[in-house]
């Protein structure tokens, strides 16, 4: 039941993702006869400060919030994992080297990281994906690099290396496929990461600039409103929650079954 | 045992080391010339000349990099451009009031997470055992920044119990606290759940059990003390998540810390300040990180045993 539940949330994202493609100016025009409109049977979601409607303007947070978090989740996973498996197979020194990188990476908070990363780079969807995968690429060095120190003795990879195999190939096809399924609930949670963060970075003022919409700015912006239109901060706000909180249980599940102990415990 | 601190010292003072060069080389990171960054496009080139002469940008880099650090062993970190005072007492002012916003939430979490952690864990897979992990992943899930609001608009504006915002009065430290007190309350009782699970499968449990002591004993003694030392390290990393989110909550309820200086320097491209704040909140992570090594030493026989 929840689990239908998350993936149909999920689902709608994508789709609400999809659909702000068909929105276009639209929900950015200034009606000042509608400011600050409750929801009513023509405007769903009723209208902000500046009369623009809430739904449409929810929709293209959706949008923003899609294509950071996929951003964000593909550029650090790529680079993460390509990190943490050369640094292990490897080994020596590079392997070394790179271990002390990612300790100083995780010595520094990672959102304060982001922060000051937004903040030099200046406002802009680009910049916050970058900062954030600045941050975000650390976890997934770590995991891939943990795994790939217990499966470098395996005996598949033991006979490709005495058959020759060039290492490029030996790293993507018999190393990287078997990391793929704990790096996927990783970065289900990394995807979750990305959502709060983008918001929160928007929320500050460092994310997605006005007249572009982002749940973080709009919550932002509500806020000024609480008294007269609680639904400013209560639309986007609902949104952003339904959104990481089905993200965050579908990565439960998923680590659920691959927990193999657990598993059989309870057969 | 002497041996293990001295490593632990210098492990901090190293990566606090890097962390200050990083914090340094951040201004030059700036696209472009800082000084015309922070002045805006008005500015007259005579104001660029004694804005870069104070900031010491003129000098070669390494000269300036000498200067900040042996500014920094003086506890000097340069002058506020918008407050025109030091940076150092700038931050003596705020730190203070972060620091009461963290205890108070790290209180509110502990408060929260062991008695839901426990309850779930003891009645893992009935009722108690969804409900709390199910709250816990509600409150995992939900930012602050939109809790913040959602407890104003309940706690202050409808029932009238506590400040919206500022720290002026005696009860306002309470709802920011709540904010950020519960994301990792939530993250907390899930662990401490976990990893009382896995403890109370081992043999040690059956054989008190079985010596006949009396529950309380059992899972209070030999059970969660246990269970603690992975919940210990938890909580040492997770302070660094709250003193990120202590910027956002501190931005919500205009509590005067030192995420709110950091954010309105940043719009005010007071740049000095912007280091003063990473620099510190990145220290202070980084020793509490240090301490929380040192009480899982301390906590863990095995670890105690062997230094």
């Amino acid at each position: 039941m929840l689990r239908y539940l998350s993936y149909t949330i999920v689902f709608a994202w994508l789709l609400m993702g999809l659909a702000g493609f068909w929105i276009g100016d639209h929900a950015d025009e200034v009606v000042l006869s509608q400011l600050l409109m409750s929801p009513n049977s023509q405007v769903l979601l009723g209208s902000d400060e500046l009369g623009r409607p809430v739904l449409e303007r929810v929709v293209l947070g959706a949008q923003t919030s899609l294509f950071v978090a996929v951003g964000v989740v593909f550029f650090s996973s790529i680079i993460g994992t390509t990190i943490g498996v050369y640094s292990a197979y490897m080994g020596g020194w590079t392997d070394r080297v790179i271990t002390k990188i990612i300790d100083v990476f995780l010595a520094f908070p990672g959102l304060l990281l982001a922060i000051a990363l937004a903040a030099i780079l200046g406002p802009g969807i680009e910049n916050v994906v970058f900062a954030l995968v600045v941050v975000g690429w650390v976890g997934y060095a770590r995991l891939a690099r943990a795994q790939t120190l217990s499966l470098r003795s395996r005996e598949h990879v033991l006979a490709a290396r005495a058959l020759a195999v060039p290492t490029w190939l030996i790293l993507f096809r018999h190393l990287v496929p078997l990391l793929l399924a704990p790096l996927g609930v990783e970065a289900t949670f990394g995807i979750a990461g990305a959502v709060i963060s983008e918001a929160g970075l928007s929320f500050l003022g460092l994310g997605v600039q006005p007249p572009d919409a982002s749940w973080g700015s709009m919550i932002k912006e509500g806020t000024r409103y609480l008294l007269v239109a609680p639904h400013l901060v209560l639309a986007p706000g609902i949104a952003l929650m339904l959104v990481v909180l089905a993200v965050n249980l579908i990565g439960d599940q998923w680590r659920d079954y691959l927990d193999v102990k657990a598993r059989h415990n309870r057969n | 045992m002497i041996v293990y601190l001295l490593r632990l010292l210098g492990s901090v003072i190293f990566v606090s080391w890097i962390v200050g060069t990083l914090v340094f080389f951040l201004i030059h990171l700036v696209p472009g010339d800082p000084v015309a960054v922070m002045l805006g496009d008005w500015a007259s080139p005579a104001d660029e000349a004694a804005l870069r002469n104070q900031l010491g940008l003129n000098q070669p880099i390494w000269i300036q990099y000498w200067h900040y650090l042996v500014g920094l062993s003086r506890f000097d970190l340069g002058e506020s451009l918008f407050f025109q005072q030091p940076v150092t007492s700038l931050i003596g002012e705020r730190f203070p009031m972060t620091l009461q916003l963290a205890l108070m939430a790290l209180l509110i979490a502990v408060l929260l997470a062991f008695p839901l952690g426990i309850w779930a864990a003891l009645r893992a897979g009935k009722w108690p055992d969804h409900l709390s992990m199910t709250v816990s992943l509600i409150g995992v899930s939900v930012p602050n920044f939109w809790l913040g609001p959602m407890l104003i608009l309940l706690f202050s504006l409808s029932l009238g119990w506590f400040p919206v915002s500022g720290a002026d009065q005696s009860l306002s430290w309470v709802l920011p606290a709540v904010t950020l007190g519960t994301a990792l309350a939530a993250i907390l009782a899930r662990m401490l759940r976990a990893s009382l699970l896995e403890v109370l499968h081992e043999d040690y449990i059956r054989t008190a059990k079985a010596k006949g002591l009396s529950n309380s004993w059992v899972y209070g003694r030999h059970a969660l003390s246990n269970a603690l030392l992975p919940v210990v390290t938890i909580l040492g990393l997770q302070l660094g998540t709250l003193l990120g989110g202590a910027v956002i909550t501190e931005v919500v309820f205009d509590w005067p810390g030192l995420g709110q200086l950091l954010v309105e320097s940043i719009q005010r491209r007071d740049y000095p300040v912007v280091q003063g704040c990473i620099l510190i909140i990145s220290i202070a992570y980084i020793t509490v990180n240090g301490l929380t090594e040192l009480v899982y030493a301390w906590l863990d026989p095995r670890i105690r045993v062997a230094n």
